[in-house]
């Protein structure tokens, strides 16, 4: 198998503990695992109602909400649906819908 | 600079010229006065470390986990029940191949509620991947932490570093402090090809499936196989510059000896004067103090014994249901190269005092006695 370890790393083709790090690290699986294909119900964050107080992104265990250009932005590769951010915005500025359209 | 002081204040100040940098510990007698020190030390500002508070053992391992794999030098002290409520965390910071340095004060496990000497508390964590260390002075126990740093941030192992509660813990020694100036040159600081970065991040400890989890566990064992060098040339580096020689195993006036009594911690250096009075008797006796337990020493060991006609080890643990540990380690090692009667003897107990008497009894049984032995219990009162 060909993986990379790091985004700028060349590409390592591991055959054996030769080619391992000494630890289970860096091995790039968060890469290949896109873990936001476990979710069921799709957050989605209503913008015009949003007062930026990034509480949505402190609690997002993943964390799967980045600020983008002094916003928050769900990741879709790695959001579960867990809807902890729609819980516990103060604004209800985060609905949901199903997943799987 | 020479200083009168506890075993225990050795492993601080051991851990202070190491220049560690994150202590995270918990108290608990008789480990309690190490991070006492420590914490006085980073308070007056002696020491630039983070010493944090826990609530418990294992969430103090689970800090050092943390500290190492950030690239800090990370250490931790703690004795019998701490260390088993660290269990899990200590396969975590061995398979994580995280190089943090450990003090444990050997005390029996309870109950019988005791504090007193006893190894089975670091015994049983013997196959968590750690590196482990008993250490028969004060001074060994300041020289092993400095070693010890070295050689686990060469071959990514923790290791850990055992002593006997009171008999050494609390006992008054003179310990040769290096210069720093000497320790900075020989310990230089910790960089790890892998660690937490924010700025190059990594996933760590993540899934591992089988296409992988058994090579990681191969890797682990070179490592340790690799470590027998590093403990020895690390410890001759460290006598270039100290004139203190520490190895895998010490033996005392084996060369010539027909019988060779297996010791480990204190129960070693009482060992060294029984062995001169049984000399003096006209009794061909050594010692062979096991240092290192893993990486066993097989190879060095074989060299020391392969010549004599009986064992003895004396053992201050006991596997419930089968022997000593120390006994059945050698006797796995004897298998397949050579054919020496063992006598396993089990002593000193949840601190129970072993005397010059005592080990001269054991060596005499031996000398007596042509048979093995698997379990002969010491001292017992039945």
């Amino acid at each position: 198998m060909v993986i990379k370890f790091q985004n700028n790393d060349k590409p390592v083709r591991i055959t054996g503990a030769k080619d391992m790090p000494p630890m289970p690290a860096a091995l790039g699986s968060m890469r290949q695992n896109k873990t936001g294909s476990w979710r069921n119900v799709r957050p989605v964050i209503d913008y015009d109602k949003c007062i930026k107080c990034f509480i949505c992104w402190k609690f997002c265990p993943e964390p799967a909400i980045k600020i983008v250009d002094e916003l928050p932005v769900i990741d879709y590769d790695y959001c579960k649906g867990c809807l902890m951010c729609a819980e516990e915005c103060p604004k209800d500025a985060i609905g949901f819908e199903k997943e799987g359209k | 600079m020479k200083k009168t002081m506890m075993g225990n204040y050795a492993a601080s100040w051991g851990a202070q010229l190491a220049r560690v940098q994150v202590i995270a510990a918990y108290p608990i007698t008789p480990q309690t006065l190490i991070v006492e020190k420590l914490s006085d030390i980073v308070a007056d500002g002696e020491l630039d470390a983070k010493f944090i508070k826990v609530e418990s053992e294992h969430s103090a391992m689970a800090a050092c986990i943390g500290a190492s794999a950030t690239g800090a030098r990370a250490y931790t002290a703690t004795s019998a029940q701490g260390l088993a409520l660290m269990h899990e965390m200590l396969h975590w910071a061995a398979l994580a191949r995280l190089p943090i340095v450990m003090t444990n004060v050997n005390r029996a496990m309870a109950p019988g509620w005791s504090i007193w000497a006893d190894q089975n508390d670091s015994l049983s964590q013997r196959d968590t991947g750690w590196m482990q260390i008993y250490a028969s002075s004060a001074q060994e126990i300041l020289d092993s932490t400095l070693i010890g740093y070295k050689v686990s941030e060469k071959v990514l192992l923790p290791t850990l570093i055992s002593f006997d509660a009171f008999f050494l813990s609390h006992t008054m020694e003179v310990v040769d402090m290096p210069e720093i100036e000497l320790i900075d040159k020989y310990l230089p600081p910790y960089k790890p090809e892998y660690k937490m970065d924010v700025n190059d991040p990594r996933s760590f400890g993540a899934l591992t499936d089988e296409q992988y989890y058994y090579e990681f566990r191969y890797k682990m064992q070179k490592a340790m196989d690799e470590a027998v060098d590093v403990i020895k040339e690390d410890g001759k580096e460290y006598e270039k510059i100290t004139g203190r020689a520490y190895s895998l195993i010490h033996p005392y006036r084996c060369e010539d000896a027909d019988m060779i009594l297996v010791t480990s911690g204190t129960i070693a250096e009482t060992t060294n004067v029984a062995v001169d009075e049984l000399r003096a008797e006209g009794k061909k006796v050594g010692n062979l103090r096991i240092r290192v337990i893993r990486p066993y020493p097989k190879k060095e060991i074989l060299e020391v014994v392969k010549g004599v006609k009986k064992l003895a080890v004396i053992d201050r643990n006991i596997s419930p249901g089968y022997s000593g540990i120390f006994s059945q380690e050698l006797k796995s090692a004897l298998y397949n190269e050579v054919d020496i009667p063992v006598r396993s003897y089990i002593a000193g107990l949840g601190g129970r005092d072993v005397k010059i008497e005592d080990i001269k009894d054991m060596a005499n049984d031996t000398l007596k006695n042509d048979a093995p032995n698997d379990l002969i219990w010491k001292g017992v009162k039945i």
